[in-house]
């Protein structure tokens, strides 16, 4: 029979049962990776500074004597394996400073939330419930790398595991990671889950017999096995991935695809900024006193660190300005739902204006 | 995080309000939240005696 001709008439009762639909069907909001496809930057694509400055949630740490990586968000191109499995972008680390230091790392992380973990449905302390990790990786330098995973409460226990790749090849690494009993997640807004791709370790961090495949706890002197190929300490190499899902169950399913506005606003639970336009204030009860209310667009993981920018392209940091003359300190006053400004000694009296907002709770 | 300066900065009742850091060029306002990552980073400095707050104005 030609499916166009499949009515619903046409279906027996209890037909249709569970067993015969795909787990696919179920699976929707599986992957408590943030931004895993790495479409949302909303602080930029590309940046030569450590820490949260480009791909939103991911965080691009490097240091040690001489080190320098420039992070950035791609494009990927029709000839990349992830391409045609709907993947668009990947994060990009460039080597542009080189380093011999025992202690240089170069590590991409993102914390889970910790309630995002404990509600999950994966029983972290049972040997027999499994958490499944998958991504794309590449990097212009061949040989074995390693990510890792560490519980954040508790007596921190970490996890981690090897792979190898071929040079300026995509390859997909999977892992299926059993709990422990002596893994602690609590069900509250701070740190959950660490996961961390490491790029480069210095012998620092790192032992030839390290454990791997295997709960231990937190050692940051022992976190994986030595690394031979020495990546930061190649001009010029590069290291990306996309395409990151962390799922309950012990099957890497592909990969979920969210919208650009869905992601975007996970995102925004832990960074926001607004446009760079022009805003004015509300004048005060008392006329020295100007305040400005902004609600955020999704309420955000704690008070945020918040910064105001008072002229265009992010000029007269935490100030306020009068047709670009005057310019007038300004006080925040954080929520997780809403940013206040206020300006309690203006001179200048009234139309004071701010341009653009950062505000970030990120973990 | 190389923080240059750190001030309290008051609410109108003269409570205090946040810290308001300077990192290189930036200039941040950090609520006094123990959730908050450059709170816990400003009290850790601050405890190792590498950070002091200056009183708000």
């Amino acid at each position: 029979m030609a499916l166009s001709t499949i009515k619903t008439a046409s279906i027996t009762d209890d037909a249709v049962t569970t067993p015969k639909v795909s787990d696919g069907v179920f699976n929707a909001h599986r992957n408590l990776i943030i931004n895993g496809a790495m479409q949302v930057a909303q602080r930029g694509t590309s940046s030569a500074t450590s820490g949260y400055q480009t791909v939103d949630r991911w965080n691009a740490a490097f240091g040690g004597s001489g080190a320098a990586v420039t992070q950035s968000q791609e494009s990927l191109s029709s000839s990349d394996a992830p391409y045609a499995l709907g993947l668009r972008n990947y994060h990009r680390s460039t080597v542009t400073g080189t380093s011999t230091d025992t202690g240089a790392y170069h590590q991409i992380l993102q914390y889970v939330e910790a309630q995002n973990m404990a509600q999950s449905g994966w029983n972290l302390t049972s040997t027999s419930s499994y958490i499944t990790l998958s991504f794309w990786v590449r990097s212009s330098v061949a040989g074995t790398y390693a990510f890792y995973f560490e519980s954040m409460d508790g007596t921190q226990q970490s996890y981690s595991h090897a792979f190898t790749i071929s040079a300026n090849t995509w390859t997909k690494v999977t892992k299926t990671i059993p709990g422990n009993s002596n893994i602690t997640i609590n069900n509250d807004n701070g740190h959950g889950l660490l996961f961390d791709i490491v790029a480069h370790f210095g012998t620092d961090y790192t032992t030839a017999s390290s454990t791997e495949d295997a709960w231990k706890t937190f050692d940051g002197t022992d976190v994986s096995k030595d690394y031979p190929q020495n990546w930061l300490n190649t001009s010029g190499a590069t290291f990306d991935f996309t395409g990151v899902q962390l799922e309950v169950g012990e099957t890497a399913t592909p990969f979920e695809h969210r919208s650009y506005g869905d992601e975007l606003r996970r995102c925004q639970r832990y960074y926001y900024e607004t446009t760079d336009y022009i805003r004015y204030m509300s004048q005060g009860p008392v006329g020295s006193q100007a305040w400005e209310w902004i609600d955020l667009p999704v309420t955000m993981r704690a008070q945020p660190t918040g910064t105001v920018y008072g002229s265009p392209n992010e000029a007269d940091v935490g100030k306020a300005s009068q047709d670009g003359g005057d310019k007038e300190t300004l006080s925040l006053y954080q929520s997780p739902f809403v940013l206040g400004l206020l300006c309690s000694n203006s001179t200048s009296g009234q139309n004071l204006q701010f341009w653009k907002i950062k505000v970030d709770a990120e973990l | 995080m190389d923080i240059a300066s750190a001030q309290y900065y008051n609410d109108l009742q003269g409570n205090q309000l946040g810290i308001r850091i300077v990192i290189g060029t930036e200039i941040m306002d950090v609520p006094l939240d123990p959730a908050n990552r450059h709170y816990v980073e400003i009290m850790r400095q601050v405890e190792a005696g590498e950070l002091t707050i200056q009183d708000a104005n």
